[in-house]
């Protein structure tokens, strides 16, 4: 890799040596997660989410083929095969409240790691592009978590599928045509589910795709650290084995904690009692709200009130409900052009005076705003408020931190990683 | 470039979200939102306490057995139980013999057809078999019951918010609409003339909007006869028939709970053992 | 707990030194056989200290194999299917001569009336020659010889053996004749010519009436 002083594997035995001629994948895994990748020596716990997030996906990877050995994708059966598992398949309710689980865990997880990049400026250059791949994993994981709640077919589900479809009818001319693409129908039924199923199976395994291109990426300019400066010398690292195996060992050990404590003794504390109603067509729950983990999008989507058009005129350029969809997916896709609009050269929000007041005062309680009022129903307070988050929120990405960059004065930066942990220059680090 | 476009599309969205915000409260006070009699007269469930709460605890045998009685003679007349087996009552503490006799002894024989003449018949049933609804169909459910239709009982404490104590709750629910006041005082008919229950429902505050379809089960003690000797109060059969009905929702909450705590203790030695490993590891290394 | 942390105490002080020298000496337990070289404390130190990361793994390990125990086990029949593992058949109807296909555990099972001289047949066979050696006896219940209970599936691929119904082919032998290779199984449906190894089976089957059997 980039680094000279990384360790090169030296295959011991003569099975290694011969493999390693052959097909050196040992070879690859050491210079991957073993002691041949040299990582920061300074890294906090907040690094363990990204480790936790791939284990999150082999939890549902592993979870989820055992229970689509039981599940049928009928809208007659759905919801029964559901309940069979829960009740008659051998340690069936363990495999499906872990799966059910484990897609909140996973998000947790992986927004507590783009919270670690926002903050520690790790979409900077030169790791722009693990930034952009991990953008695209979570736009899959959030496609992939709606398919998935939709399987079991009860309330909920249904009209979780009638609602998120229906964001693709604001789409001016194309948009009912592009909906009944997208369900196989006029509204959400057999060839919906059975595709969504297809679908749903198959999404964990591009992401793990994308996710190896994610850790390619970030073995080039090596991983990130909470000083934001750049590594100078072999002081500055550690190989990642057995530094940080241990390390992460112990974060796993405390996260399958929480996990285990939610999973076994609050499972549904995180579920909505209607899915466990069977999907009526008919019959509208009083009020239906995503998952959590889409709660924030979801209040930004119901903030947008009035229509945009010229004023006295009654011509209407966008109407508010197809501002509520662009603004929902802009949200996310904002996070592309992030590298781009951060444009100071400090990565650490440890070194930026004027950039951490804002992301600790402004966007994070904006976003816990959002994720709050998303759940409540459309009340004129929680509506006020989630119309001021949803402003700060777009003005904090698109005005806020471009101009932030411009006129912060950052804190002084440690010459080297060695002398901020260890508090005295090295001579090294000259 | 980038930054130029993002500053006007930040600006538009976050203009459009200022401009509804001004417009939303500006339609609050110009029409202020009309307090509603669900908003001011749904009650919150009553406090009841059960052998399975908390994570330690478990299903109380005797209390499942007495509920299923309660679902047997009072409910299963409207309402199926179409997800549990008769097999299932062996976890009550029935003997493989006594699940036999309770199938066989059920009041609604499972559909089958005659073997002779391959006309649609009904035959008694057998420990395999779930435990048969009721009414035939939708239709027939609607027909008997007024036009409504008696919700499946088998998830009915996961599907509402609330759980067994919703269940308790509005089986104790009904109340006398008439002079019914709130705790603050309030006299519902008083605040809301038009809101009085319509002919063919009943009033029942716990009820999401107050007006229930199904007429009171439980209207009497001692309406079921114990086997245990348990005096059947109608607090008692309530109790018991949430707990009965929270059994039938999450059969293997036992199993799940002595699992979790297996897996916490497994889990907790794991990561001390993994913390001491890092810290050693990383000893001789400032960070 | 207390002597954990004797062991982490006497761990520290060698592994600053060791460490130091080659930070990135492998802690897993081949690493140990290096630490051998070292003097006496400090090597004992050392071992201890592997000792921790020997059991943190293993434990790793086992949970591992602990979680990997439902995953498995899902796949054997579920309650549900072991709940028809055993069926009642009346079999009052049954006239000497015929017989009825009848499933149990998604199996086909033939349950026949034997007449008279289709036992008589069954009995003169010479035990000693089969190759499946069994008497009709022992293939049925006492009193109830001509109650013949078999499993339909052939034993030697699976297939259905044909007999059961009337108008089918009974084979060279009259008890029943599988096409698949050509199987024939007399009237004790005992293998006598074709493939197929062993007997019919008979499953575990009781009379709990005069008219009525247990399968299963």
């Amino acid at each position: 890799m980039s680094f000279p002083w990384a360790q090169e594997y030296k295959p011991q035995g003569t099975v290694s040596k011969w493999v390693d001629e052959r097909l050196p994948l040992p070879r690859l895994v050491y210079n991957a997660v073993g002691a041949g990748y040299p990582v920061p020596r300074n890294l906090n716990y907040f690094w363990n989410f990204g480790v936790l997030a791939g284990v999150a996906l082999v939890i549902q990877i592993v979870t989820g083929i055992v229970l689509a050995m039981h599940y049928y994708a009928s809208v007659d059966g759905a919801f029964n095969s559901v309940e069979h598992i829960m009740r008659d398949v051998n340690s069936g309710w363990f495999v499906r409240y872990a799966h059910m689980n484990g897609a909140s865990f996973f998000f947790i997880v992986v927004y507590i790691h783009i919270f670690r990049g926002l903050f520690y400026g790790s979409y900077k250059a030169p790791r722009e592009m693990i930034w952009l791949l991990g953008v695209t994993i979570f736009l899959l994981m959030m496609a992939t978590a709606f398919m998935g709640y939709v399987l079991p077919w009860g309330q909920m589900s249904f009209w979780g599928a009638q609602v998120i479809t229906g964001f693709f009818s604001a789409i001016p001319l194309v948009g009912e045509p592009l909906r009944q693409l997208l369900l196989g129908g006029f509204a959400p039924d057999q060839a919906a589910l059975n595709r969504f199923f297809s679908l749903h199976y198959l999404l964990p395994f591009i992401i793990a795709g994308v996710i190896i291109l994610h850790i390619w990426a970030l073995h080039i300019p090596g991983s990130s650290n909470p000083t934001g400066v750049s590594v100078k010398g072999e002081q500055d690292t550690v190989p990642f084995h057995p530094y940080y195996t241990a390390k992460d060992g112990f974060g796993l050990g405390v996260f399958l904690i929480f996990f285990v404590a939610v999973t076994f003794f609050a499972p549904n504390m995180l579920g909505h009692p209607d899915n466990y109603i069977p999907a009526n067509p008919l019959s509208t729950p009083a009020h239906i709200v995503p998952e959590w983990y889409f709660l924030p999008f979801y209040a930004i989507l119901k903030a947008f009130t009035v229509d945009f058009g010229i004023p006295f005129t009654g011509i209407i350029i966008i109407p508010a409900k197809l501002m509520g969809v662009l603004a929902m997916f802009g949200s996310i896709l904002l996070l592309f052009f992030l590298p781009w609009l951060d444009t100071s050269p400090v990565r650490s929000g440890h070194y930026r005076p004027l950039f951490r007041k804002f992301f600790w005062y402004g966007l994070i309680p904006s976003l816990a705003i959002l994720t709050y009022c998303g759940g409540k129903p459309p009340y004129t307070q929680w509506v006020v408020l989630s119309q001021l988050a949803a402003a700060y929120y777009f003005a904090h990405f698109l005005i806020i931190l471009p101009i932030v960059s411009r006129i912060e004065r950052p804190l002084p930066l440690p010459n080297s990683i060695t002398e901020a942990v260890t508090g005295k220059p090295l001579p090294a680090a000259a | 470039m980038v930054r130029l476009v993002a500053f006007l599309v930040g600006l538009f969205f976050s203009g459009m979200l200022l401009l509804g915000l001004g417009d939303t409260v500006i339609t609050a006070i110009k029409e202020p939102a009309v307090p509603s009699v669900e908003a001011e007269f749904h009650e919150e469930t009553l406090p009841v306490s059960f052998a399975h709460d908390g994570p330690l605890g478990k299903y109380d045998r005797g209390q499942l057995q007495r509920g299923l009685k309660v679902y047997s003679e009072v409910c299963a007349a409207c309402h199926s139980l179409k997800l549990v087996s008769f097999r299932d009552f062996a976890a009550l503490g029935y003997s493989e013999e006594q699940v036999k006799a309770l199938a066989k002894a059920w009041k609604t024989e499972v559909p089958s057809i005659n073997p002779e003449t391959g006309e649609p018949a009904t035959r008694p049933a057998i420990p395999a078999d779930k435990i048969p609804s009721p009414f035939a169909n939708e239709v027939a459910a609607r027909a008997a019951n007024n036009n409504a239709l008696p919700p499946d009982l088998s998830l009915i404490t996961k599907a509402r918010e609330g759980g067994p104590a919703y269940v308790y709750s509005l089986l104790l629910g009904y109340r006398d609409q008439a002079g019914y006041k709130s705790e603050e005082g309030k006299e519902l008919l008083k605040e809301f003339p038009e809101a009085a229950t319509p002919a063919g429902l009943h009033f029942n505050p716990w009820f999401a909007n107050l007006n229930i379809a199904m007429a009171a089960p439980i209207v009497s003690d001692d309406q079921v006869t114990y086997d245990d000797g348990t005096k059947a109060t109608k607090e008692q059969m309530a109790r018991d028939v949430s707990a009965f009905l929270t059994w039938a929702a999450e059969p293997k909450m036992e199993n799940r709970k002595s699992a979790g705590w297996a897996a916490l203790g497994f889990l907790l030695v794991f990561t001390v053992l993994a913390w001491m490993s890092y810290k050693t590891i990383w000893a001789d290394k400032k960070h | 707990m207390s002597t954990v942390k004797k062991t982490k105490s006497t761990a520290k002080k060698p592994a600053v030194k060791k460490q130091a020298a080659a930070p990135a000496a492998s802690v897993a337990t081949k690493a140990a056989a290096g630490d051998q070289n070292h003097g006496g404390a400090e090597g004992s130190g050392v071992r201890r200290r592997d000792f921790i990361h020997v059991a943190a793994v293993s434990f790793a390990g086992v949970g591992a194999a602990a979680v990997a125990m439902p995953l498995v086990s899902q796949m054997s029949a579920s309650a549900d299917v072991l709940a028809l593992a055993s069926i009642e058949v009346d079999v009052a109807a049954i006239q000497p001569g015929q017989s009825i296909k009848t499933s149990w555990r998604k199996q086909p099972v033939f349950i026949r009336n034997l007449t008279p001289a289709e036992v008589e047949e069954a009995n003169k066979v010479d035990v000693g020659s089969l190759r499946d050696p069994q008497t009709l006896a022992e293939r049925t219940k006492p009193g109830k010889e001509n109650w013949l209970i078999t499993l339909g599936v052939c034993t030697h691929l699976g297939c259905v053996p044909l007999g059961a119904a009337s108008g089918e082919v009974k084979g060279e032998y009259g008890g029943y004749f599988c096409p698949c290779h050509g199987s024939h199984y007399d009237t004790a449906a005992r293998i006598r010519k074709g493939p197929a190894p062993l007997n019919l089976a008979v499953p575990e089957f009781a009379f709990i009436s005069d008219t009525v059997v247990k399968i299963g």
